[in-house]
């Protein structure tokens, strides 16, 4: 089970959809963004395993891993100083409650 | 003291063990994440989560990535994610109702989306895939400095403008701004 790539896919797909759900269901805008998190892992955890069942893709998987760390970090960086600077304007993190550019 | 080759009584390899555990402790720490009330816990279970998830790119063979998935993910994201719950913190705790009235829409579309993806991916043949094999860190070393040295370069840039943005974005307006702040509710 462990030495077949199908089981590291469909484990990763259901990360993913875990953070689906996530990202669709709650309301705070950090729960969001800690969901993206979760599906940019999962599409990681994908990468890694292409890299280490694929001959031809045994370095490069790890490196293009690596990079997407890298901006998953500058995503996360960038979406929290956005969301407390609306929680500096608004006093609070639910993005339901964001309504101003629909009224 | 050696271990014996397989998993006594089940006759299961290690590897498939640790699989096995590490693949239901990572959903379910990930279904913890999302589901749970308290926001600074789902927190803590995000560090668990992705915990749980170096240790399966150690069981995939990478311990480079697993070592840079503690680094960035436990070590920087998850510390300014906790940061940033404990600056949006509410005073009446945490809110009332955590999903929103569609989370049952949501519920579907994920569950949709999972089994689809887990059936395409299983019923796939991949043709180039092999056997499993450890990548070994000199090689990722020398990709990293050879071939993707433009992107490593790259990234670079980017890391410099996200720190840049996230201090403009999240440093305080100036005091002239001050009324604004205090439109009604």
């Amino acid at each position: 089970m462990s030495q077949s790539l199908d089981s590291y896919l469909a484990l990763s797909a259901l990360l993913f959809a875990v953070g689906t759900f996530g990202f669709l269901a709650r309301r705070n805008a950090i729960a969001m963004l800690m969901s993206i998190e979760l599906m940019l892992n999962a599409v990681n955890l994908a990468i890694v395993a292409f890299g280490a069942f694929v001959p031809s893709l045994r370095g490069d998987a790890s490196v293009i891993a690596l990079v997407v760390m890298a901006v998953a970090a500058a995503e996360a960086t960038v979406g929290l100083a956005i969301v407390i600077a609306i929680y500096r304007n608004r006093r609070t993190p639910l993005v339901d409650e964001y309504t101003q550019m629909r009224e | 003291m050696t271990l014996p080759q397989t998993v006594p009584f089940l006759g299961w390899s290690w590897n498939d063990l640790l699989f096995l555990v590490l693949a239901t402790a990572l959903l379910g720490t990930a279904l913890m994440v999302v589901l749970g009330r308290n926001i600074i816990r789902s927190g803590l279970w995000m560090i668990a989560c992705f915990a749980t998830l170096a240790g399966v790119y150690a069981l995939l063979g990478t311990p480079l990535v697993a070592a840079a998935q503690v680094l960035v993910y436990i070590g920087a994201i998850s510390v300014l994610i906790l940061f940033a719950i404990m600056l949006t913190q509410t005073k009446g705790g945490p809110a009332a109702l955590v999903f929103h009235h569609q989370a049952w829409a949501a519920a579907i579309a994920a569950v949709v989306l999972g089994t689809l993806l887990a059936l395409v991916v299983t019923s796939t043949e991949w043709p180039l895939a092999g056997e499993y094999a450890a990548t070994s860190v000199r090689a990722i070393a020398q990709l990293l400095f050879s071939d993707y040295v433009l992107p490593f370069e790259i990234v670079g840039v980017l890391l410099l403008a996200a720190v840049i943005g996230g201090v403009f974005l999240a440093k305080r307006d100036e005091p002239r701004d001050e009324p604004h702040g205090e439109r009604p509710e």
